[in-house]
């Protein structure tokens, strides 16, 4: 006898599902945060206003994902404890979004190679059996296709710019390659979310991730780099040393003044 | 945000200009018509404007710095997203001001190289330090608090393209009020510590807002003519009063204290009375030797830096492309 969605759903124990959706949730927190410390600094100030508007679209995804995880795991725990209360190591965000902002390549090859997978996680995840997840994957994924509009569109133009741009984008694409893999890369919690129903299967993620990230890096003349071994294991919490920075910075203030309301 | 060097220099108005077309445009101006870009405008108009509201975009830009300071450090998700937001809308005002400017004939990227170069002026206020959180709850209600005054009267404008993009900014303001007041109430009603912070920020920030409104009458020579033109509608004075007649009550209902030991309520003129202003301090900060005057420069300086390869690819893609991209601005 076929098991239903409802069986599926309840296959993946909540244990499961909590860091399945933490992965998911950290990413964009982590990813949010490296980009709202842009706002006033960027090149232009339309790339200001675009910048702020991702940012804000990221933090408002882990907003849901985090509330959507503190009920799975039913703890007690809301978005504000689960983000400024956990160390690096209870962190779930893969580690490519942690990296330095560094120049504007480095900032912009970071979002493209991000935003290519997130629009394609939450394009699948809109179909999720776990509806809670596909309510806030609908929402997300609109977001993602003007994220990567923009960040794709930027590397374009970096690529195919001038001698400079072009020396610096490669750098970056250089530098930020090996955190590629961890995206694709599916492990044990992956694979058993995609058979659950409740996550994409990862070879279909990684073969479009894939494709669209070839037609870009080629549109601006870009070649793909060499495959580099990754080391780094965000989604299990093995992280690289910028986290333990960037969340000292992030939670400061409800770290000094515990139990407080803000 | 706003500056206060409302009271631009309106030279000598009108020194060239024949004195029939004088009258007319003042008749115009008197009959509340809007001026408009491609309008007939005495130069010293059209000057007055061009530095007013260049001032004003810069105080939008350079405003994105103070608050942004404490972005990475919000609290909260919430007070984070609205702070990324409140700080976004304030590149947005600065790209609309920008755009109203230009329609006077002078270009974003001169007004940004003269902001740059350390020629063109921006709000004191933002040359103050934001020393904790509650500096961010201080700045929106006080500053966008004061903002809100100088602006409300700016919709009426007699300049079109500036007085339509204040309609849209004041909106935006007064949201950007209500959260910094809220966020003032959350710290009032807290634990000690927080109500201390949010004292201190009132300390500290009360003054600067106060001076937000440009010197006293009595030293404001410009203020005649700019209200003639309805570039102005209230003297500087006028503006401060009104914003310490509804701000103290405000400071009364958090519980927090006015730092001014002279401040008293003035039955005879039904007005708050504060004690003098120490008008040294301001011209310390328009010197440019406030306490963050060069953080700040410095601060837009790296980024115009940092940025120009950037604008200069895009140009160049936009050059090889011609007509099928859009291009940014490599100035």
């Amino acid at each position: 006898m076929s098991a239903t969605a409802d069986d599926l759903t309840a296959q993946a124990g909540p244990q499961e599902r909590f860091e399945y959706v933490l992965r998911l949730a950290d990413t964009s927190l982590i990813a949010g945060q490296r980009l709202a410390a842009l706002l006033g600094h960027a090149p232009a100030l339309e790339e200001d206003l675009a910048l702020g508007n991702i940012a804000l679209d990221l933090i408002g995804q882990a907003r849901l994902l985090l509330a959507l995880a503190g009920r799975i795991e039913a703890r007690g725990r809301d978005e504000d404890a689960l983000a400024f209360l956990r160390d690096a190591q209870e962190f779930r965000n893969v580690s490519l979004v942690e990296q330095p902002n560094g120049d504007f390549a480095q900032t912009i090859v970071r979002q493209c190679l991000l935003d290519a997978w997130q629009l394609e996680m939450y394009e699948s995840l809109a179909g999720s059996r776990d509806l809670q997840l596909a309510d806030i994957a609908q929402k997300a994924v609109k977001e993602c296709r003007y994220h990567w509009r923009f960040s794709a569109g930027w590397l374009v133009r970096l690529g195919d710019g001038t001698d400079e741009s072009r020396a610096r984008v490669r750098s970056a694409l250089d530098t930020l390659w090996r955190f590629t893999d961890e995206l694709l890369t599916p492990d044990v919690l992956d694979a058993r979310m995609a058979v659950c129903g409740i996550g994409p299967a990862p070879v279909l993620i990684r073969e479009r991730w894939q494709t669209r990230v070839r037609a870009t890096l080629a549109e601006g003349g870009l070649e793909w780099p060499r495959h580099q071994h990754y080391r780094w294991h965000g989604k299990r919490g093995e992280h690289t040393e910028h986290l333990g920075h960037l969340l000292a910075e992030m939670q400061a203030l409800p770290r000094a003044y515990p139990g407080v309301t803000w | 945000m706003y500056t206060q060097a409302l009271d631009s220099p309106a030279e000598s108005a009108g020194t060239s200009d024949e004195p029939e077309r004088l009258e007319r445009f003042q008749a115009r101006i008197d009959r509340d018509e809007k001026i408009e870009p491609k309008d007939w405008m005495p130069e010293a108009y059209r000057q007055a404007l061009i530095r007013q509201i260049a001032q004003h975009a810069h105080s939008e830009i350079v405003g994105m710095l103070p608050e942004g300071n404490w972005i990475t450090r919000a609290p909260s998700l919430r007070r984070k997203a609205v702070l990324i937001a409140k700080v976004q809308d304030e590149g947005g005002h600065g790209m609309y001001l920008y755009s109203a400017a230009e329609t006077l004939g002078v270009s974003r990227g001169q007004l940004i190289a003269q902001l740059l170069a350390g020629r063109a002026k921006y709000s004191s206020i933002f040359n103050y330090p934001t020393l904790s959180w509650a500096d961010i709850g201080a700045i929106g209600w006080l500053v966008d608090g004061a903002a809100i005054m100088n602006q409300i009267p700016l919709c009426r404008c007699s300049y079109g393209p500036y007085a339509r993009a204040m309609v849209r900014i004041c909106k935006e303001e007064s949201f950007h009020q209500r959260q910094g007041f809220e966020i003032m109430l959350t710290l009032a009603r807290g634990s000690d510590a927080q109500r201390a912070m949010a004292q201190d920020a009132l300390r500290r920030w009360w003054w600067p807002s106060l001076m937000m409104f440009g010197p006293s009458d009595a030293h404001s020579v410009h203020t005649a003519q700019s209200m003639r033109w309805k570039i102005k509608r209230f003297s500087n004075d006028e503006l401060r009063q009104r914003f310490i007649d509804v701000t103290v009550p405000q400071a009364e209902f958090l519980g927090l204290s006015v730092p001014d030991p002279a401040l008293h309520w003035d039955e005879a003129t039904r007005h708050y009375q504060p004690g003098p202003i120490d008008w040294s301090e301001l011209q310390t900060v328009l010197k440019g030797e406030g306490p963050c005057n060069h953080e700040r420069l410095e601060a837009r300086r790296a980024a115009h830096e940092a940025g120009r390869w950037v604008r200069e690819a895009a140009a160049a893609y936009a050059q090889k492309h011609r007509g099928l991209e859009h291009g940014a601005d490599a100035s």
